[in-house]
């Protein structure tokens, strides 16, 4: 079996989260040890002027971090990930996660793989993380 | 606190914190994205994988303990996450024994439309018992001293 040979431009395979509820956010929370009430406590959040609870947004880097683990697959390693956080995430929002190859090297049996990475709210509209990933994969 | 207590401590690393990596907190952690992955939940599977051991998702060293930096206070409203970026050298797998720590390495004033915000970059270092880099990560968090909503 051959491996997929990336190329700049491809898209990676997107991942549609299902929408996120305020259960996950106090799972995330004790999960993560961030038990910032703003992401579970609702007159917390809407005292801070929020509006009501946000997303931790490690979560949706995390939700990101998912579709660059399947992308990457059990034989090959991530090497980098980041995001800048753009935009809040809400109880009820589905995200949906996309990135797009930007740069392919081959090394010693490998191609690393250097592409934009994303979520967004639907696809089309504003982007709530925005980072870079590299990753590398067996030839063969 | 100010720019210049930020500034003053600048480089001072937290002593480091020994963590164990447990599998349930694996699994509750993936569970908490919704990340269904083997590698995260079934021990047989990981264990005729490459890795063993079951495997921690790429943002697990968030729930670790990094010390504390002396001298250093941070407030609890006010904050916002503004970026996170890891640098990976080795997997983290269950029952790895992994030494935490973290230091300001940025520290600058911004005038911005919303007022002052300082930005603080802290980097964080996760080191395996053979004292090798296992993973890094750099975290810029956002204060507005006059308050404001957080991330």
């Amino acid at each position: 079996m051959t491996a997929k040979r990336y190329q700049p431009g491809d898209h990676l395979t997107p991942l549609i989260k299902p929408p996120v509820s305020k259960i996950q956010l106090v799972k995330y929370s004790g999960a993560s040890g961030d038990f910032n009430p703003i992401h579970t406590v609702e007159e917390f959040a809407k005292e801070a002027g929020l509006g009501g609870v946000i997303a931790h947004g490690m979560l949706t880097m995390g939700f990101v971090a998912q579709m660059l683990t399947d992308e990457v697959g059990e034989a090959g390693e991530l090497l980098s990930f980041g995001v800048r956080f753009v935009d809040m995430v809400r109880p009820g929002d589905i995200i949906t996660c996309d990135g797009v190859v930007q740069e392919v090297k081959e090394e010693e049996g490998y191609q690393v793989v250097t592409c934009d990475v994303w979520a967004q709210k639907s696809p089309g509209d504003v982007r709530v993380v925005q980072g870079t990933a590299t990753f590398r994969k067996p030839l063969a | 606190m100010e720019l210049a207590d930020f500034e003053r401590l600048l480089g001072v690393w937290s002593k480091p914190v020994k963590n164990e990596v447990e599998k349930g907190a694996i699994r509750k952690f993936a569970d908490a994205i919704g990340d269904p992955n083997p590698l995260y939940h079934d021990e047989e599977r990981a264990a005729q994988s490459r890795f063993g051991r079951l495997v921690a998702p790429p943002t697990f060293s968030r729930t670790f303990d990094y010390g504390v930096i002396p001298g250093l206070e941070m407030p609890t409203e006010g904050l916002i996450h503004g970026e996170m970026f890891y640098t990976y050298y080795k997997p983290i797998l269950a029952g790895d024994v992994l030494y935490a720590s973290f230091a300001l390495t940025d520290a600058k004033e911004r005038a911005g439309k919303l007022g002052r915000m300082i930005l603080l970059v802290f980097t964080y270092k996760v080191e395996n018992e053979a004292g090798e880099l296992v993973q890094e990560a750099k975290s810029t968090v956002i204060y507005r001293p006059e308050g404001g909503g957080a991330q």
